[in-house]
């Protein structure tokens, strides 16, 4: 899995650190800060969630394995 | 064609939808609703079709458009379409909002948890001094998430009987009463911040003073606007959502048993209650700035648009066993603090009150019960924030 956050369109609404702070966490301005574009397999659940949750859709996944 | 249903309507038990939503519900995902002035709105009440169109360019919050649809006659005053943050659009919207989001992300919200604990125990404290049966609506559930946004904000708290009340009367007065509530909250909260702007203080409204008015990006009356839509937008919901949630567990006994044997599960609780009272019922009010095609309807330029919370909370196509109270429930996914650019801004600290609040209760008052039949609890709000007025509970 592939995941990108977008911090131009982030509204700081937090749900995607609430669902896993392994991925993504918040910086002084509130704004998502992807933690690794390729988070690792027991993850992936979290990282849906977070990017079904997103108000702004600022998270995009790409379902493809990450190349080796 | 069949007559668009009346909309809003009140409900008969306080965390229940009214009877007649299920209607409503029926001939979704997307219908027209007539309201209290004769006029007709959309209405979207699918989850699905409540995320897409909460992300549609063309959904506008201008309150002042001659299309918004306006659903209790108390909105119709000057002050309830121009609120900061709520009544505007990109690009002005997104700027206000970005002055606002560091002070209320999950971190910053994370880091007020010392300060919302002793609060929620000294409110606790008193209740159990009090003894049964006492009313968690005056004891905590109305006071204490005005005492958290009051501090937040640097309000004086010898200030925040006067804010309870004036913002009581904003959401939920009549026509007359509202105007008049939101004009002294005005006067109130101009005053204040005036002499914020003079000598700052801790809390947000000083910080904001520091970094927003003194840089010249805005001015003492924007900064009124500011402080007022947060401070209405923080009692009103945080103590409904407090109270409802309270009794919701109460009358599902099997599934607080559930919860007390694991409350490390609270948070996903939280969000089962978040979802299935709906304390909002409407997630959204907005007009059309251009046309909107959604599940096979053209919604046109100019017309009004509603978002049911309630009712996309328990689409059938969205939540298995939608009309269903479970604690445990697997990602549960709700839309009672909206979805898209105004998404609610305080949910974070909505979320973290209710944690704390509902902790300490069930762990201070183990056999807590209703000290009153379910059905005699006075409920007020249709349509709006749905609130009970008392809450006297045993234990």
């Amino acid at each position: 899995m592939w995941v990108r956050a977008d911090r131009d369109r982030c509204v700081s609404g937090g749900r995607c650190m609430a669902a896993t702070s392994e991925v993504f966490d918040q910086d002084d301005d509130g704004l998502v800060v992807l933690l690794t574009p390729t988070p690792a397999p027991d993850q992936e659940e979290l990282v849906r969630r977070a990017a079904h949750n997103c108000p702004a859709r600022a998270i995009t996944i790409r379902e493809d394995p990450a190349p080796a | 064609m069949t007559e668009a249903p009346p909309y809003p309507q009140k409900r008969t038990c306080p965390y229940q939808p009214p009877a007649g939503y299920q209607e409503i519900g029926e001939r979704g995902p997307v219908l027209k609703v007539s309201l209290f002035d004769g006029r007709e709105a959309w209405m979207v009440t699918g989850y699905k079709e409540a995320r897409e169109i909460l992300t549609d360019p063309n959904l506008s919050s201008n309150r002042t458009h001659p299309g918004f649809p306006i659903i209790a006659p108390r909105l119709r005053s000057q002050i309830a379409r121009t609120l900061a943050l709520l009544a505007m659009d990109p690009p002005v919207h997104d700027v206000y909002r970005r002055y606002l989001n560091s002070h209320f992300s999950l971190k910053s919200v994370r880091r007020m948890r010392p300060e919302i604990e002793e609060i929620v125990s000294g409110y606790v404290d008193k209740i159990v001094e009090h003894g049964p049966p006492a009313d968690l609506v005056p004891m905590l559930a109305v006071p204490f998430p005005s005492l958290v946004i009051c501090r937040h904000l640097g309000v004086p708290y010898e200030d925040h009987d006067f804010f309870q009340d004036a913002s009581g009367k904003v959401m939920l007065g009549d026509e007359q009463e509202a105007t008049a509530a939101a004009q002294d909250l005005m006067d109130y909260i101009d005053r204040l911040v005036a002499l914020q702007i003079k000598e700052p203080t801790d809390g947000l409204l000083g910080t904001l003073v520091h970094e927003r008015v003194a840089t010249g990006e805005i001015g003492h009356d924007e900064l009124v606007s500011i402080a007022l839509v947060l401070l209405i937008a923080a009692h009103e919901t945080t103590s409904s959502s407090l109270a409802l949630g309270v009794i919701t567990l109460l009358e599902h006994p099997e599934q607080l048993a559930r919860l007390r044997e694991d409350m490390s599960r609270l948070p996903d609780a939280i969000e089962e209650l978040l979802r299935y009272v709906a304390t909002t019922d409407l997630v959204a009010t907005r007009v059309a700035k251009g046309d909107i095609e959604i599940a096979g309807h053209l919604i046109r330029e100019g017309e009004g648009v509603l978002v049911s919370g309630t009712l996309a909370n328990r689409d059938a196509r969205a939540h298995e066993r939608p009309d269903e109270f479970d604690v445990l429930r697997e990602g549960n996914h709700h839309l009672t603090f909206g979805f898209g650019i105004h998404q609610c801004l305080g949910q974070n600290l909505a979320r973290i009150e209710l944690e704390i609040a509902l902790r300490e209760l069930l762990t201070r008052l183990p056999g807590m019960r209703l000290a009153m039949p379910v059905e005699d609890l006075p409920i007020l709000g249709a349509g709006t924030v749905q609130r009970v007025l008392r809450l006297p509970v045993e234990w």
